[in-house]
């Protein structure tokens, strides 16, 4: 007996059951009518309204980021897939699971140049990590099985579905598949045993050793095993920009992220280590600086990453480990208590001198009573939020203070545009992580730049009633690129400059928001006190701060990591 | 330093342009692309001649192996190996011209596949080198149009690729 033949617009719908998507952020156009219909009929999972297409890639997104599930969004053809390009590179620069399922033209109207045509998968095909178009009905639901599994596994990422609108009406058998096998993919998982006894060897024998651990430790859902490791063996850690909240930001152990804005310690640290362990993360330029120059200093480098091509692309490693970060992590823990139970590695000496590079305070500010300084408002958004809060950010200086002074203690916390560093991100980016934890707080760092790229968001954040608070540090300028004219520009501040700005409290007064406008210092804490103390309310806070703050510590493009300009009162 | 990749893909629908994308977004060096389906055909083999440094050459293998559609690479510099490529050469064959094209065909092995009043058409199959030599000792005036297919290569003796 056969089963009865269903629309492939059902199809869509039951295999985003299926793989039990919760949340489906989109907007809906031509080619997707037959998808947005069956989605009227159905209630196995909710879908979000956003107002501009790129929103609904960064919701999906973030959700993904805060939950560790696969993120959804469902976009038309032409100008709507267009729009999601942005998301989708943002998402495939950070490894981030999603699956974007686009419109398409009818299969007879592919090539014709048909209003609303474009070639997704030609314009996705490099920044995605895998993409179909699905030209036969009976293709659809082995087609999402696999988007599903491409996109959670091995190293993630998205994965584009394109859909032609005469498919989604065409009808077939629904089968999904329960497994896939593809004989051009199977990520390795388990880390080689060799290497890794080798590696845990390597780490006692060290003298100066240090933990390096990225995105990728984040993603895998290390963190436990990590500071696990760490802490038997009394090593120094960082994370990168991305991977903040692996290893608590107040723990002892910690010295700050590393890179362009990372602390002293946390530099110096690396430039001067003897034994290097790096876990799911890729020595890329914002982190390291230049390669030659971190190549000066002699290093034994391990690199745990399930990534075979991020291991010796822009540093040579010596002992590389392709597997999953947790597997590989939590072997190493296991030959480490079997093994070596008795070892304990002295490494006081190194302990003195990153305390030494510690008391240089190269995250201490110079505080003002008369004009409200940025990062002060983040010490306070931590304090307010106990260091609980999901926090969001945009791409610029306000980026760099949230991930430098909110001290996030436990991993998916911290959700930012660390690769490809895309302005907008920051409110949707919050949209999602509000509906992945509706109860939790939910902060938006934002600069009045980033803002506006996707302020249109705002009414999104009415209709669902999301209590997000929106952090604006205001400097009236493009900071970073302030800063950069600043110090490599002789102060040309070329278009850097932002005029006309809109009065944000009663812009997000007429969503039916609440806005505050905060200019003094002694101000902020009360300020935040209250919105956050506005449970069920989204608050926007304009903070008015200083016009001619500067990021440091920095490393100039180019420089080494211990070429640091520390800041001005120094 | 030259070397020429061997790989076998899905034989799909876009397959190729991922490949050809991935050389072109990360700026690395084609000389010559072959694809075709092999004998079973939901495959394709594709022969790349690259070139860079071991390190680059070491990417280029590692993001191959990345891209989904990709079931196996092999780096045939990494062992013994056949390499093949097809010419097909227009020269002029007027006078005392038709002769000297004749002897130089014979002496590379090459074949005439066409004749007309005023030109040949030789066939010739070899390494790259050898069709370049071929070349460097025509005289440039007596070329009329070359064609080359790009090398193909396979592993000598028990070196297969196959899934």
């Amino acid at each position: 007996m056969t089963n009865p033949t269903i629309t492939g617009a059902e199809i869509v719908i039951r295999c985003l059951n299926e793989e039990k998507v919760k949340f489906v952020f989109g907007y809906p156009g031509g080619a997707v009518l037959h998808i947005y219909d069956e989605i009227y009929k159905q209630n196995g999972f909710k879908h979000i309204l956003v107002r501009h297409e790129q929103a609904a890639v960064h919701a999906a997104d973030a959700f993904s980021r805060a939950t560790g599930e696969v993120g959804v969004a469902l976009v038309t053809s032409g100008p709507g897939a267009t729009n999601a390009v942005t998301g989708i590179a943002t998402a495939y620069m950070d490894s981030i699971p999603l699956v974007v399922i686009s419109g398409q033209v009818p299969v007879p109207a592919i090539g014709m140049d048909a209003f609303q045509e474009v070639d997704m998968v030609g314009i996705t095909r490099p920044c995605v990590k895998h993409n179909f178009l699905v030209k036969d009905v009976k293709d659809i639901a082995a087609t999402m099985k696999k988007a599903f599994y491409i996109a959670a596994s091995g190293r993630p990422g998205p994965v584009v579905v394109d859909i032609p609108k005469d498919i989604t009406a065409h009808l077939a058998e629904y089968i999904y598949p329960k497994s896939v096998e593809m004989r051009s993919y199977s990520p390795v998982l388990k880390g080689h045993s060799g290497q890794i006894k080798k590696a845990v060897k390597l780490l006692l024998e060290a003298k100066r050793p240090m933990i390096y651990t990225g995105g990728g430790l984040v993603l895998g859902d290390a963190a436990p095993e990590l500071v696990k490791l760490a802490r038997a063996l009394n090593y120094p850690v960082t994370n990168t920009l991305m991977g903040l909240g692996g290893y608590p930001a107040t723990d002892s152990q910690f010295v700050g992220m590393l890179g362009m804005h990372g602390s002293y310690e946390a530099n110096m640290a690396m430039q001067n280590c003897d034994v290097l362990i790096a876990v799911g993360a890729r020595f890329d330029d914002r982190v390291i600086g230049n390669p030659k120059h971190f190549d000066v200093k002699g290093r034994t480098i391990i690199h745990i990453d399930v990534d075979p091509s991020s291991i010796s692309k822009r540093v040579k490693v010596d002992v590389p480990i392709v597997g999953h970060v947790q597997s590989v992590l939590r072997e190493m823990n296991d030959v480490l208590a079997a093994e070596h139970a008795n070892a304990k590695p002295n490494i006081a000496d190194w302990w003195k001198q990153i305390n030494e590079w510690r008391a240089v305070k190269s995250m201490v500010y110079q505080n003002s009573t008369e004009v409200i300084k940025p990062q002060y408002v983040i010490e306070k958004l931590w304090e307010v939020t106990k260091g609980d809060a999901y926090v969001t950010s945009d791409v610029g200086q306000h980026q760099m203070w949230a991930a430098q002074y909110y001290k996030f203690d436990k991993p998916r916390r911290w959700i930012n545009s660390g690769g490809l560093g895309t302005m907008g991100v920051g409110l949707p980016y919050a949209m999602g992580c509000q509906f992945a934890d509706k109860h939790a707080q939910v902060a938006c760092v934002t600069g009045e730049g980033s803002i506006q790229m996707n302020i249109q968001e705002l009414s999104t954040c009415a209709q669902y009633g999301l209590p997000i608070k929106v952090i604006l540090l205001n400097n009236r300028y493009l900071g970073m690129v302030r800063q950069w004219q600043e110090f490599f520009y002789e102060n040309r501040y070329s278009e850097s400059y932002m005029d006309s700005l809109p009065d944000f409290v009663k812009l997000a007064e007429s969503y039916g928001h609440v806005g505050m406008q905060i200019t003094k210092p002694g101000d902020v804490e009360g300020a935040l006190k209250e919105a956050f103390a506005k449970k069920d309310k989204f608050v926007f806070m304009d903070f008015i701060t200083d016009q001619d703050e500067n990021v440091f510590p920095m490393i100039p493009n180019g420089a080494g990591l211990s070429e640091m300009i520390l800041g001005k009162e120094k | 330093m030259k070397h020429i990749i061997s790989l076998l893909m899905e034989n799909e629908a876009g397959a190729l342009s991922r490949v050809a994308g991935l050389f072109s977004a990360r700026a690395y060096n084609i000389e010559s692309l072959t694809v075709a389906p092999t004998e079973d055909p939901t495959l394709s083999r594709m022969t790349i001649v690259t070139s860079g440094s071991d390190d680059v050459i070491e990417q280029i293998i590692k993001q191959l192996n990345k891209l989904i559609d990709v079931v196996k690479v092999l780096d045939l510099n990494d062992g013994k190996f056949i390499e093949r490529e097809l010419m097909l050469v227009k020269v002029k064959a007027t006078g005392a011209f038709r002769e000297e094209m004749k002897r130089m065909c014979d002496i590379f092995r090459g074949r005439i596949i066409d004749v007309a009043d005023g030109s040949f058409t030789i066939e010739l199959t070899g390494s790259g080198t050898k069709l370049d030599a071929f070349i460097e000792s025509l005289d440039k005036a007596a070329i009329l149009e070359t064609v080359r297919t790009g090398a193909s290569g396979i592993g000598r003796g028990d070196r297969i690729l196959k899934i």
